[in-house]
């Protein structure tokens, strides 16, 4: 990847407009039926997977989201591909509405938004080759490049930095890093718009993480194709995204531009997970201490999530109207333009140490207890 | 639980009634008529329709049906030979005889052979799978996998006349292999159904050996057994507490399986031994297209399979609790 | 409560050596490709009540390292070299049932996945329970007393109903203090945690880490830390050692290695990692190349084929002659100036 590899010049989209929105998501719901009952089984509840989200992605931009597991981003990002039926809410896509379109409808859009995932070993078909791996969407979209498709496969390795005449060998023969650069240029073949990369980097070794974020970055500035990167590691989430969007049990709770959900969170929940991120400090002494905030158990069951505000269970500033009331997502004063937070009683924008730790394990409280007293 | 078992068992009736229907459908599909064989030499239109009538083959076939459905709930007491009780099959169009009346008959003998051996093949099967699996890849284990995977390869008509001529009519040792009521005579029992036991249970072993032997290496290797390890637990205690509870899974569900086609009816057992047991009475059904019969067989041995099929799963959630209680 | 009585942070009695000790270690396997090198020349020691980290990927040997020590490793195809002196006492050439002896007892192990590292079939307290019927003696329902009180204290509310509860009924939060719980139930000096928290959510996370330092402030013991994340090393541990293609690459305390790094791969991890606090503009510098088949290491230093400095050692070096470890120090042929000056003009900068 060290020397300048071909690459087609970015297209005027992503040259030219700024902030021209690609994808719009609104309201958008997946429940999946929970079974059950006597004597005949039927539909007694739902996994509220995802509960009514809002997104939009800009031509070109780096989306992020973040979330643990079971909060809907997996889900999210299957619903857009359409790899899944939502059940309520809409996708547009350039203005088109495409959360009901037929598979014929959705024909030509599914070419400009393509998926990554996550597991490099389970995602290509081990019988075969790289070269028909990659070149398989380009068949059942019936696309001929100009030279032919395996020229164009040729040049997609190139730029996913994997050796061009290893076009006839199999997955199997490559490494996890490598391998995920095959999804890479399987997902580029199209000359897609939108990636969804869908943990593209957690199954990797470190030191093949940063190789493959590396690559994504190049390909999101070059070939000005529009993000939307799902992980749970949010340094790399920071690192590649512009904008981010903080999700749980299936709702977005805080969304913004990168430094102001970072550096300003107002959410309680985004504040407990920048402060649960166990961090490298290179700057050693002269950084600011960060706060120390630790909750209680985990994440509730989104089949029968908590009533108003999602997490109120697990928050310190819980009062009876988030019980009551679900909270909006709208910009609080004091809040960049485009950083909305859909809190009752949010927190101060800062992610500095408090005087007093928030510490609501029941266990570390009372262990902490015992060792301050000694 | 209780649920599950009544779900269970609603559905397994709804399956015998599909089944029934679908063995009706076939019988007539083949251009074969039972009257024919009872016609005897004097045979022109006239008996054959006589004999029709008798069997009731006249009426159409969802009326034939019906009337059978009716007689298996509530019994029926039109037919010539006698009353018949429900469950009421009918009355064989060959010997005669209540259908219901020849399945209990028979009963005894597949249930002796069926058990007798179930009882040889479990113990000797998995006892030699764990010993394999224990010894992994000691000369031990290598005899036992060769052995087992030499003897799954025979079949029963081959092991089984080898077994008579050898230990019957060269040698003397042994008695013909015949069936001779448990309670008059248990020691005669025994004796009489040893050879058969040995050499059906011989081949099922074989497989249980392997299975035994395999899911027990793949439990060895689970996380949870390595964690037992780890906090000092015996590898005796780990072997039989830990990974043989996982491996029962498998097992229990083949072992259903074989169960309840072996008491439908070991075929070629009983054929070869000479065993008049529910699998001969199955056969000859077919060879004198002996509807009632062929139906009162095939719904026996059906519900056994469905039976153990019931038991098998209702298994499952006292092995493991994640069934249990979910 | 019997076993708790140990004062916090004070040494246990018995000999004045570090608690582990382990020297020139060598694990290799027969498998059908050949013999794969896991564990290729590894000396270390723990003293008691510190935490040692032990930082590197997948291959790098850390978790065979550990499961050698509690003699988990299958016998018929491992072969091992080199000592291994728990507490003064031999553990290469200890018999069986003198393992059994100390696993769960004076050593015990944390695993990462805890869904399958508990059996489905046994309840929780059961599965606590029995490691301390064994190596106490304890009558069984002393020994679920016991258990009721060590699910209390890792943090499972209401510990004498969830108890009788299977692990399939936990969370996946749950589930690992319960493992804490059985790894803790007979107060081990020593307590491996082998990725223990890559499973679980970064808020779950950030609990279990705080829980297991604040026990270790109680129960004393000295911890073995394998992780592949540098952070939760720098946040758990007092030491950390690197490991690379079964030998440690470098070794020292958490501040020197983590601020003053002297091995290229070390730096290599650092330059690789986005940290909250780094410069997004900054673009991660990744190690070149995949980690080395262990069936068949490159010779001399096992990481000069992907290291970028290879050239500013004189000669051939790198290719012939293997680095030693010396203590605090890192295995590389680069002299201590070269690496000084490399890490803060080229290293540090990348930083952010």
């Amino acid at each position: 990847m060290t020397k300048d590899l071909l690459l087609p010049a970015p297209r005027d989209e992503g040259a030219d407009a700024g902030g021209e929105p690609l994808l719009e998501v609104s309201g958008l719901t997946k429940h999946f039926p929970v079974k059950g009952g006597f004597p005949i089984r039927r539909t007694i509840g739902a996994v509220q997977a995802v509960d009514g989200i809002d997104l939009s992605v800009r031509v070109g931009e780096s989306f992020g989201l973040v979330g643990e597991s079971g909060c809907g981003k997996s889900t999210t990002g299957r619903l857009i591909t359409r790899l899944m039926e939502p059940t309520a809410g809409t996708i547009s896509y350039r203005g088109k509405d495409i959360s009901r379109a037929s598979r014929r409808e959705l024909a030509p859009i599914r070419s400009e938004i393509q998926m990554i995932f996550q597991d490099p070993y389970s995602s290509l078909n081990p019988r075969q080759t790289v070269g028909k791996i990659i070149s398989g969407p380009m068949e059942i979209n019936g696309i001929e490049p100009p030279g032919g498709r395996e020229k164009r496969v040729r040049e997609l390795l190139e730029i996913v930095g994997l050796n061009p005449e290893h076009f006839n060998r199999f997955p199997h023969e490559f490494s996890g890093g490598q391998r995920q650069r095959i999804g890479v240029a399987r997902a580029l073949a199209l000359e897609p718009k939108l990636i969804v990369a869908d943990e593209p980097v957690s199954a990797l070794d470190v030191s093949i993480q940063a190789q493959v974020v590396n690559l994504l970055q190049k390909v999101q500035r070059e070939l000005g194709i529009a993000f939307l990167f799902i992980a749970h590691d949010l340094a790399i989430v920071r690192h590649f995204s512009q904008r981010v969007a903080v999700m749980y049990l299936g709702k977005i709770i805080e969304v913004g531009d990168r430094d102001s959900i970072y550096t300003r969170p107002r959410h309680p929940y985004t504040h407990a997970l920048l402060s649960a991120v166990p961090e490298v400090s290179v700057a050693g002494e002269q950084a600011p201490a960060r706060e120390r905030i630790r909750l209680a158990g985990d994440v509730p069951s989104p089949i029968d999530p908590p009533s108003g505000c999602r997490f109120r269970t697990r928050c310190w500033k819980a009062q009876d109207k988030c019980a009551t009331e679900e909270p909006p997502l709208v910009q609080l004063s004091g809040n960049r333009a485009g950083h909305l937070t859909a809190c009752h009683f949010p927190e101060e924008p800062t992610t500095e140490a408090r005087e007093e730790d928030i510490i609501l394990d029941p266990a570390l409280a009372a262990l902490e207890e015992d060792t301050s007293k000694d | 639980m209780l649920r599950f078992l009544v779900r269970r068992t609603l559905g397994a009736v709804v399956i015998l009634f599909l089944l029934s229907m679908v063995t009706f459908v076939l019988f007539f599909g083949v251009p074969r008529d039972p009257a024919l064989l009872m016609c005897g030499k004097t045979c022109n239109a006239d008996a054959i329709a006589n004999i029709h009538h008798v069997l009731g083959l006249d009426k159409s076939i969802p009326e034939q049906y019906l009337i059978f459905l009716h007689n298996l709930v509530m019994g029926s007491d039109s037919f010539a030979q006698g009353p018949c009780p429900a469950p009421c099959f009918g009355y064989s169009y060959h010997s005669n005889e209540p259908v219901w009346d020849t399945l209990i008959d028979r009963l005894p003998t597949t249930v002796s052979l069926t058990i007798g051996s179930a009882v040889f093949f479990l113990v000797i099967g998995i006892g030699a799978g764990l010993v394999a699996a224990w010894r992994r890849g000691t000369v031990v284990d290598k005899v036992a996998t060769a052995g087992a995977m030499v003897i799954s390869g025979m079949q029963i008509y081959f092991l089984g006349p080898l077994a008579l001529a050898l230990l019957v009519y060269q040698t003397h040792w042994f008695d013909k292999p015949a069936y001779n009521d448990f309670t008059a005579n248990p020691l005669t029992w025994f004796s009489g159904l040893l050879i058969p036991w040995v050499i059906l249970s011989t081949i099922f072993a074989a497989q249980y050996t392997r299975m035994a032997r395999s899911s027990m290496i793949e439990q060895l290797q689970e996380d949870h057994v390595r964690t037992a390890r780890a906090k000092g637990m015996s590898r005796r205690y780990v072997f039989f507490r830990y990974a043989w509870r996982g491996s029962l899974i498998p097992i229990v569900t083949i072992f259903g399986i074989d169960l309840g086609s072996l008491l439908g009816g070991a075929i070629i057992t009983e054929w070869t031994f000479g065993l008049p047991g529910l699998g001969q009475l199955s056969v000859q059904s077919v060879f004198f297209s002996d509807l009632p019969l062929l139906l009162g067989v095939m719904l026996f041995a059906a519900a056994m399979i469905l039976l153990f099929n019931i038991i098998v799963d209702a298994a499952y959630a006292f092995i493991d609790p994640r069934v249990r209680l979910s | 409560m019997t076993t708790l009585t140990k004062e916090a942070g004070v040494p246990a009695p018995a000999g004045d050596g570090p608690l582990l000790s382990v020297r020139d270690l060598h694990v290799s396997f027969k498998t059908e490709d050949g013999v794969v090198r896991a564990v290729d020349g590894l000396s270390f020691d723990l003293e008691r009540g510190r935490t040692l980290g032990i930082v590197g990927e997948s291959g790098s040997g850390k978790s065979v390292t550990n499961l050698t020590v509690l003699g988990l490793h299958n016998p018929m195809f491992t072969t091992i070299e080199g000592e291994i002196l728990l507490d003064g006492q031999e553990l290469t050439t200890a018999r069986e049932s003198e393992m059994e002896k100390l696993r769960g007892n004076k050593v015990a192990m944390i695993f990462q996945d805890p869904l399958t590292a508990l059996s489905p079939y046994y309840t929780v307290g059961r599965q606590i329970a029995e490691p301390y019927m064994k190596h106490t003696g304890a009558s069984k329902k002393e020994a679920w007393n016991r258990a009721v009180e060590m699910l209390g204290k890792v943090g499972i509310p209401n510990p004498k109903a969830r108890a009788g509860e299977y692990p399939h009924q936990f969370s996946g939060g749950m589930r690992q203090r319960a493992m804490i719980a059985m790894a803790l139930v007979c107060d081990p000096d020593l307590l491996i945690a082998d990725e223990p928290t890559t499973a679980l959510d970064v808020t779950v996370q950030a609990q279990i880490l705080d829980l297991l330092k604040d026990l270790q402030q109680e129960f004393g013991s000295g911890i073995i830390f394998i992780t592949h994340d540098l952070g939760v090393i720098a946040d758990m541990a007092d030491d950390i050692m690197v490991m690379y293609a079964g030998s440690a690459v470098e070794r020292g305390s958490v501040d020197s290695v983590l601020h003053a790094p002297e091995h290229p791969y070390t730096w290599g991890l650092l330059n690789s990692m986005p940290r909250l606090d780094s410069d997004p503009s900054i673009a991660l510098t990744p190690i070149p190349g995949s980690p080395p088949s262990l069936l068949n290491p490159p010779s001399g230093c096992r990481f000069h084929p992907r290291c970028p400095f290879q050239d500013r050692v004189e000669g051939n070096r790198c290719v012939t002659e293997r680095p030693l470890l010396g203590a605090g120090e890192s295995a590389c042929h680069l002299t201590p100036a070269q690496k000084r000056d490399i890490f803060v003009d080229e290293i540090k900068p990348r930083l952010g």
